[in-house]
């Protein structure tokens, strides 16, 4: 009866902690679905992002309205057709134009009247009308950008070829930095090691812990000498082990089979990915000793971390544009600052301040989140 | 006297239910003494989960204190924890891992040092007979595999108090055997204290102390045989040549002073209220020749005594009326040659019986002997892969709503929509057999009334004590009248008293020309059955009247073999010709 006395305390604790973290890595191989989420999912998404969505324009549909054809005309539409990023085409009138963008067979029109020439000759304002389809709001805000931008270019060739040097009040100079060929590819999928880390970390753990609690398993296991932060532990260490496998195989997809940049140094990174992680597990945990159930445990995971990761963190939608309150919002979703790393980190390098900035709010709510687990688990029923 | 194991003074616990505060115990002082087989039995709700819970240190007790091993529980749970083993009703072995992962998992969780892992492994699949199946994943067990597994690994360290809740629900008369062979081994070579709930009252009568819980309070705490001790003079039975037992019982019941009347196979066995003296020629004056034998009391008597004495005696139910067309002994249900095969797997396996109106028919077998695949083949929910089978003439899956709407279904586990309250749940029953205003009104009044639901009628399905959802269940099948019942498992998990009360109304309903088919793993319930079949593994292993069956198990030894004796003889007979 006394064979546990040969023992110590501490080597009892570390078999406990051993065969906890041992079971939950056989679960983890034997069950396709963990398997999935951290191999399969990510080359799923990464084909998506890489190949299906794109952000950028090329060859935007643009319909062209001149009323009044001439030299100066010819000039501005050649631009417009030189340039990679639209395909115009001609119509004779804006009734004309305007029925084809209330088809979506163009997504904007540019409209020069017929006093255009004169205006510009006679040194006045010559404006330019350009109507996009705003149902897609962020489709029309590039277009109108690259309109602009074709615009200006064109018109400081004009100037330059008619001697008059053109004093515009502001000189607009475009030069996008980081992402040069603005390949939104290059944004997007560093924000996607984000949105399958919280994938493995949160949805993944609250549903296992919480079918312990289903299958009646943590009843019994729970009169046993088992201390609850062993069972913290253990179910930590092999998701992290696992949500990091899945890191590491995102990266290496993104970096070379679709050839997305990583300027930022390979540490920093794997420390903001563990930091992260540790926050999504966290939740997780969190999400599934207070639901118990894991029907609602995935529910709770999808809305309370894969949603906001997706659409609030900024790896899609540019936080800045949001209105102000949704922005206040943000700051409580943990991917919002490992989005912001990522895309540092891949396509500028090691900005520290960026880095260090986001790492503190990060380890702060992990802080936050481990105290609240802490609280929240124990060994009673109720 | 060592001092006790597990003692509660004073102990109260209640939860919040649906905005309503129930007491699950209330004010319970026992002492389980160490070294022994301590029983914890009572109807479902009485409270022996919840003790056992607070015993083990995962509910925490409202008032009172409780001691385990000498360590006060509210102070140090951990402790407690790491001296006892419990087993919960539910087990929950990790179904993916292996046996020996399990094992290996509550080896490495209760502290038990590598080099002394071997010999206890060994000892414990030698106990089980699980030693051929340690690679074998444990969701691929059998129910009684699973229950054992749960139990080794419970046992992997002994523990110096073992608790188990309700360890034998559902499980096969030959596994159940061998659980308590194992438990009943701990305690005489270890000495280990042990304190169980149990549903049977047969494992109750082996405990050396029954403690019996009723709603919340303790009604007593005695050696089994000095519950029986005040109806010593109290227990009779009677056989009367050609009143069927079943109708004799019906007339018995009614009759006041008397406290029980129960079918034993082709005899009715009574209790008497303490001081009324049966005289036969009182009772059936119809009936000079009838005679009343004195038998010795047994604990099922006894805690049903109990039981009744505390509550109150009970109206017997209610008759059931049914217009039945055709004649008693026409053949309803036929089955011929019935095969069912699931990929590779035959499930059942040619099997062939018949039944009459106004019987009463069982289909006995452990979980997993093709019973409840019979029974959705004969309601038309699964096609057969072979053979013939009609019900009241008709095969159930090419027929119309007209042939179904004679039948009455009550499906495993009850399907009620837990959410919905009683009302509500039967409302929805009698629109879905098409019920319409009067006739609807009357049979909502009578389910109600006639199930004594009444006072439940507006609590949801899914908060009602596990008797109660039977009784709704039945009353749902019950609905529209039906000529033919199927009964799946109607009694599993549900305790003595409500399993009398429902074996009374099916009773009263065969009386009134209803046909029932009904399933139970419960081998005593066999009795109540006019005939019945045993199936093992997908085949028919007996036919006939229970009395019968019992019989062919008869030897010098035993000869008043059970049914359970019966089953057990059968099932081993077989593995032995195999």
């Amino acid at each position: 009866m006394k064979k546990t006395s040969d023992l110590s305390r501490a080597a009892r604790g570390r078999m406990r902690l051993r065969g906890m973290i041992r079971k939950e890595s056989i679960q983890i191989m034997r069950d396709p679905s963990s398997i999935a989420i951290a191999f399969v999912l990510p080359v799923v998404l990464l084909f998506l992002f890489g190949y299906g969505v794109s952000l950028d324009a090329r060859a935007i549909p643009l319909g062209l309205v001149i009323e009044q054809p001439d030299a100066a005309t010819a000039g501005l539409a050649g631009a417009f057709e030189r340039s990679e990023y639209f395909a115009p085409r001609r119509f004779g009138g804006i009734q004309e134009a305007r029925q084809a963008l209330a088809e979506r067979r163009i997504d904007a029109i540019l409209w020069l009247r017929n006093d255009f020439a004169r205006r510009l000759l006679s040194g006045g304002e010559a404006p330019i009308a350009v109507l996009a389809n705003g149902v897609d709001a962020n489709q029309a805000r590039i277009t109108e950008g690259y309109v602009q931008g074709a615009w200006l270019a064109w018109l400081g060739r004009y100037a330059a070829a008619h001697g008059r040097p053109l004093a515009p009040p502001v000189a607009l100079h475009h030069r996008v930095w980081f992402n040069a060929a603005l390949i939104s590819r290059d944004f997007l999928v560093p924000g996607l090691v984000a949105i399958i880390m919280t994938l493995i970390g949160s949805m993944l753990t609250a549903m296992v812990v919480a079918r312990e609690w289903d299958r009646g398993t943590m009843e019994a296991m729970m009169v046993t000498p088992l201390r609850i932060r062993e069972v913290i532990v253990g179910k930590l260490v092999p998701y992290f082990v696992l949500g990091m496998g899945g890191m590491v195989f995102t990266v290496v997809l993104a970096v070379y089979q679709f050839d997305v940049p990583l300027r930022g140094s390979l540490w920093a990174l794997g420390a903001a990915s563990a930091l992260f992680m540790l926050v999504a597990l966290a939740v997780g945990l969190l999400i599934s000793i207070v639901s118990r159930n894991q029907f609602v445990a995935g529910q709770i995971a999808i809305v309370v971390t894969f949603l906001p990761a997706f659409i609030l963190s900024g790896f899609i939608f540019d936080i800045h544009s949001m209105p102000q309150a949704i922005q206040i919002l943000t700051h409580v979703v943990p991917a919002r600052y490992f989005v912001a790393i990522l895309q540092s980190l891949f396509l500028a390098g090691d900005v520290w301040p960026v880095y260090w900035a986001n790492m503190g709010a990060m380890a702060l709510m992990l802080a936050v989140l481990m105290a609240l687990v802490r609280r929240k688990a124990h060994k009673r029923l109720e | 006297m060592a001092a006790a194991a597990l003692t509660l003074d004073g102990v109260r616990k209640g939860f919040t239910r649906g905005g309503r505060r129930v007491s699950a115990l209330d004010g319970v002082s026992i002492a389980v003494r160490p070294g022994r087989v301590t029983g914890l039995i009572g109807p479902d709700g009485a409270g022996k989960t919840t003790l056992m819970r607070l015993a083990a240190g995962i509910l925490g007790p409202d008032a009172g204190r409780i001691e385990v091993l000498g360590i006060d529980v509210a102070e140090d749970p951990l402790a407690v924890q790491s001296a006892v083993g419990y087993m919960p009703q539910r087990f929950g072995l990790y179904e993916d891992l292996s046996v020996q992962e399990n094992l290996d998992l509550y080896a490495d969780l209760q502290g038990v040092p590598r080099a002394a892992r071997r010999a206890r492994y060994d000892e414990l699949m030698r106990m089980t007979g699980l030693a051929p199946f340690t690679r074998r994943l444990a969701g691929r067990l059998s129910g009684g595999m699973k229950q054992k597994l749960g139990l080794a690994c419970t046992l992997v360290r002994p523990p110096r108090l073992l608790l188990l809740d309700e360890p034998t629900v559902g499980v096969d008369p030959v596994s159940r055997r061998e659980l308590w062979a194992i438990v009943y081994a701990q305690v005489r070579e270890a000495g280990m204290t042990v304190l169980l709930s149990t549903a049977y009252l047969d494992e109750a009568a082996r405990c050396a102390e029954v403690i019996l819980l009723h709603q919340g309070r303790v009604l007593g705490q005695e050696a089994p045989a000095a519950f029986s001790g005040p109806l010593a003079g109290r227990t009779f039975e009677m056989r009367v040549e050609g009143i069927p037992a079943r109708r004799l019982q019906a007339r018995l019941a009614d009759v006041a002073g008397i406290v029980d009347a129960l079918v034993a196979g082709d005899r009715v066995r009574i209790v008497t209220a303490p001081g009324f003296v049966p005289d036969p020629a009182r009772l059936l004056p119809d009936h000079p020749e009838a005679r009343l034998q004195p038998v010795p009391p047994d604990f099922e008597d006894a805690f049903i005594a109990r039981l009744k004495d505390h509550d109150g005696h009970h109206r017997p139910p209610p008759q059931v009326t049914v217009k039945v067309s055709g004649s008693a002994g026409d053949e309803v249900i036929r089955v011929e040659g019935l095969e069912r095969r699931f990929g590779d797997f035959r499930a059942v396996k040619g099997i062939s019986f018949r039944v009459r109106r106004g019987e009463i028919f069982g289909l006995l077998g452990a979980n997993g002997a093709g019973k409840t695949t019979t029974f959705r083949m004969l309601c038309g929910l699964l096609p057969a892969s072979g053979g013939e089978l009609a019900v009241a003439g008709h095969d159930l899956r090419r027929s119309g709503a007209q042939a179904r709407a004679r039948i009455g279904y009550m499906a495993q586990r009850f399907s009620l929509y837990a959410n919905l309250t009683v009302m509500q749940n039967l409302a929805f029953f009698a629109a879905a057999y098409g019920l319409r205003r009067q006739r609807r009104r009357e049979r909502l009044r009578w389910a109600l009334e006639g199930f004594e639901l009444g006072a439940y009628r507006d609590v949801n399905a899914g908060l009602l004590p596990l008797g109660y959802k039977q009784r709704l269940a039945f009353a749902a099948a019950l609905m529209h009248q039906p000529e033919i019942l199927f009964l799946d498992e109607p009694t599993s998990g549900v305790d003595p008293l409500a399993r009398r009360e429902f074996w009374a109304r099916t009773n009263a309903l065969a009386e009134a020309g209803v046909t029932a088919l009904v399933t139970t793993h419960f081998m005593e319930e066999a009795n109540y059955c006019d005939r019945l079949v045993i199936m093992a593994e997908g085949e028919i292993l007996a036919a006939g009247r229970p009395y019968e069956i019992r019989q062919r198990a008869r030897t010098v030894e035993n000869p008043e073999p059970t049914m359970e004796d019966a089953f057990i003889a059968l099932v081993q007979g077989r593995e032995a010709a195999s």
